[in-house]
């Protein structure tokens, strides 16, 4: 039956595990994820879902755990953020290279120090490369939909690959939206049982997670590469089916306003919502501006961010992380990358905004849609500004 | 099969370790990989985290491993076997998968794997009551690395990391007791054995197995290359280790405590110690203090058995 | 030069990406046994049936599983994998193996 909900980002999120009848879950809590992991717990505890429920002692073992039994087979779940995510970096790797189809939700929370429990996207930023599948919500309704169709992205026979689910901490995760939370029946019928070619089963054994030499090693990563490219097209596929069943559409990336923009405002996550807001007032005003907001952000999908950003003059790329010692912030870096060889492509100025929990407001993104216009017309004097910092002014 | 009362010529036939990995000559992790896929295959699932046992049997394209095995870190044997055992759990309890058998789940893993960075794992998986064996092959240092000190490498004992000089006598601290501290999280069975006892050692994995809940096996796994002994002496420096009393062959089943392998007439210490390259630099005094240490642990053991289950010192 | 060569081709004739199993799996068990370690070997141990009692403490002990039981209840050594260790040779209550120095 499907019902319509009070719901935070987390206890959706909860839902749409319980929906998928996942086989086992494994709990670390860690602030702000900690309600998805305790609503589960109350599933499991009443039996609404029946599911094997490790409560780990570390986030390096809740990880280690659902590798374990996604190897035997089972269909799993985990939750983390922050510094929890930064413990289990090392598996990361291993759970895409072993092509385990986890799926894990991250509530984006900043990596100390100095300790901080607020949101930015610095800890699943400073894991980008682990060839995990990662996609980046803005909505409560689009967190529980998007953990449903991982499943079914993950589990794909030409996939298999981690998928996690990434959405803002506290901003996203405790607030509460109205959200349609699937029937049960039907999500089973969208995302059903797949039968694996490579799990634990004494009746075939295998070795997994070998050792390879230098001989080999290149070769295993490289299907990961691989991998990676098919997702574009197959995680539209798997929209276009779940718009099928369910009539929601989400697309690749969201964008607002693109068309005829001569600035491009592009961020993740929650910051993309508000910034729908100062677009439209930077439009009222007259300035011709858009927003881009990307949600499948590893894989790129290159060619159709170019297609939407090409046109415009400058990009704006809000991002909610530092690279340290780097040029630019993540997004800023990889947007650069894929317009460096192009002879005729937008000029770029990258906003650090949001670290730590800082709120972006709508009047901050108006501030830096018109920094944008400013140096569009005046030059680019700064290409990476800070935003927000006090005690850093950079006369625009 | 009654183990307690077999012998090894009644150990199952079918092999389900196969010759051609790259372990040491004389390596006791392969002949300890064998017993236990032997005993409890093939319905076994093989847990290892990095070590020589990983790394030796199962360099791409090679695999010495003929039941379904895994490998995922170095610290994490516990939790991976943690996961494999719930997996196999839920999906029983659901129909979906595994209909009807008993498969056991096993992590063998060394004392590195086990002691140092393991610990937390292995404490988690203990804690919760995973139904899981979890066998530790102790070589006393990472070997795998190149012998380096680990927490169960023992007193006075040479490594790479606790070299013998001027200021340090090889390892200064004592060994760890990790059955101990296995059988404070109070799981139903913990057993310490020997590779020069096989009939024991399978006794025990095979009780072990068939345990409901966490068992803890520690098995100990001289190693010839670091412990720089010649290669056809790895059974005999394990079997004196047992005779002299410095490993003690026990199991605590359900919170009683029973010495399996009682040595009536004990060797002294030089006996074990000097067949070491690794001991050679020890003094005579050293040894003597060993000795002591010693004789202070078996009247520690014999006090908690109930009775003199291993016996005094015979100079031969 | 001629190393060098030979040692391309080689790594030239591994499988390519597409042709391994996915995940770091190997759907081989067993494979080990296309790697003869006969090679290892500097002592070969060599069984006197006369004194053999079959106790089997050398099939039991032997770490590389060299040593197979044949139908006539004889240990008999498996030449391609045994690496000379001598714990076979050591451990035999009845001296019936002996370790003679032969390099493969």
């Amino acid at each position: 039956m499907a019902q319509r909900m009070a719901l935070s980002t987390n206890y959706a999120i909860a839902y749409a595990v319980k929906n998928c009848d996942v086989d086992v879950i494994a709990a670390y809590p860690i602030t702000p994820q900690t309600t998805v992991v305790e609503r589960l717990s109350e599933f499991v505890a009443n039996g609404e879902l029946d599911a094997e429920y490790i409560p780990v002692e570390s986030e390096h073992s809740a990880l280690s755990a659902v590798i374990g039994a996604s190897a035997a087979g089972a269909r799993v779940f985990t939750a983390t953020a922050s510094q929890g995510l930064a413990l289990m970096h090392e598996v990361l790797f291993m759970a895409s290279g072993m092509r385990l189809p986890i799926v894990m939700s991250i509530a984006n929370r900043t990596l100390s120090m100095p300790l901080n429990i607020h949101n930015d996207h610095q800890d699943m930023m400073s894991s980008r490369d682990c060839g995990w599948i990662q996609i980046y919500i803005s909505s409560a309704q689009e967190a529980h939909d998007t953990v449903i169709q991982a499943y079914r992205l993950a589990e794909r026979l030409d996939i298999l690959l981690p998928v996690c689910v990434c959405y803002d901490g506290y901003v996203l995760s405790h607030t509460y939206e109205p959200v349609e939370v699937r029937d049960k029946q039907k999500v089973l019928e969208y995302t059903p049982r797949v039968e694996r070619p490579h799990v634990l089963d004494p009746d075939k054994p295998i070795t997994m997670g070998v050792m390879a030499l230098p001989n080999y090693t290149y070769e295993f990563k490289y299907q990961v590469v691989d991998a990676l490219k098919r997702v574009p097209k197959a995680l539209e596929e798997v929209d276009a089916e779940f718009a099928d069943k369910f009539g929601v559409k989400y697309g690749l990336y969201e964008e607002y306003m693109c068309s005829d923009a001569d600035v491009i405002m592009i961020a993740l996550g929650a910051i993309a919502s508000t910034a729908r807001l100062a677009i439209d007032n930077l439009r009222s005003k007259g300035f011709r501006i858009g927003l881009f907001r990307p949600r499948l952000y590893r894989p790129i999908p290159v060619e159709l961010w170019k297609s939407v950003l090409r046109k415009a003059k400058m990009l704006a790329i809000v991002d909610r992380a530092i690279a340290f010692g780097g040029c630019g912030g993540p997004l800023f870096s990889d947007v650069a990358t894929m317009f460096i060889n192009d002879s005729e492509r937008p000029l770029m100025i990258n906003f650090i905004a949001g670290i730590g929990g800082r709120d972006v407001t709508v009047r901050d993104l108006e501030q830096m849609g018109l920094m944008a216009f400013k140096s569009l017309e005046e030059g680019l004097k700064e290409q990476c500004i800070y935003f927000g910092v006090r005690g850093v002014d950079y006369g625009l | 099969m009654d183990y307690s009362m077999s012998t090894v010529k009644d150990l199952p036939r079918e092999e389900y370790f196969a010759s051609g990995h790259r372990l040491c000559q004389g390596c006791p992790e392969a002949i300890i990989a064998r017993l236990v896929t032997k005993v409890l295959g093939p319905n076994l699932i093989v847990v290892t985290p990095t070590g020589c046992l990983e790394v030796s049997t199962s360099v791409y394209p090679e695999t010495a491993w003929k039941i379904p095995w895994i490998h995922v870190a170095f610290e994490n044997a516990a939790a991976v076997a943690s996961g494999v055992e719930a997996a196999i759990r839920a999906l029983q309890r659901k129909g979906l998968k595994y209909k009807g058998r008993k498969i056991h789940v096993v992590a063998i893993a060394g004392d590195g794997g086990t002691a140092d960075i393991g610990l937390q794992a292995l404490s988690g998986a203990l804690e919760r009551g995973h139904d899981f064996v979890y066998i530790c092959m102790d070589n006393e240092a990472y070997m795998n690395t190149g012998i380096q000190r680990s927490g169960a490498t023992p007193l006075k004992a040479w490594t790479t990391t606790t070299p013998v000089g001027s200021k340090w006598r090889g390892k200064l601290q004592l060994k760890k007791d990790i059955p101990a501290i296995a059988a404070a999280h109070g799981i139903p069975y913990v057993a310490v054995a020997s590779i020069s006892h096989l009939k024991d050692f399978a006794y025990k994995v095979k009780k072990a197995a068939e345990i409901d809940g966490p068992a803890y096996i520690h098995v100990q796994a001289p190693c010839p290359t670091g412990w720089r002994f010649d290669s056809s002496k790895t059974i005999e420096v394990a079997r004196l280790g047992v005779l002299t009393g410095m490993w003690v062959l026990y199991e605590i089943e359900r919170g009683v405590f029973k010495v399996t392998v009682p040595v009536p007439q004990r060797r002294p210490v030089e006996d074990y110690l000097m067949l070491q390259g690794r001991f050679r630099h020890l003094t005579k005094e050293e040894i003597e203090e060993v000795q002591r240490y010693v004789d202070e642990q078996v009247e520690k053991v014999n006090k908690r058995a109930g009775y003199t289950a291993i016996g005094p010192v015979v100079r031969l | 030069m001629k190393a060098l060569f030979r040692r391309l081709l080689e790594l030239s004739e591994l499988k390519k990406w597409f042709e391994l199993p996915i995940g770091c799996t190997n759907i081989e068990p067993g494979s080990s046994l296309n790697n003869i370690t006969a090679g290892w070997r500097v002592f070969t141990p060599v069984i006197d049936e006369k004194k053999c009692t079959k106790c089997y403490l050398c099939w039991a002990f032997c770490p590389e599983n060299a040593i197979k039981i044949a139908d006539d209840g004889f240990p008999k050594t498996d030449y391609r994998y045994c690496k000379g260790c001598g714990i076979c040779s050591n451990e035999c209550p009845a001296k019936a193996i002996t370790m003679i120095r032969q390099e493969v």
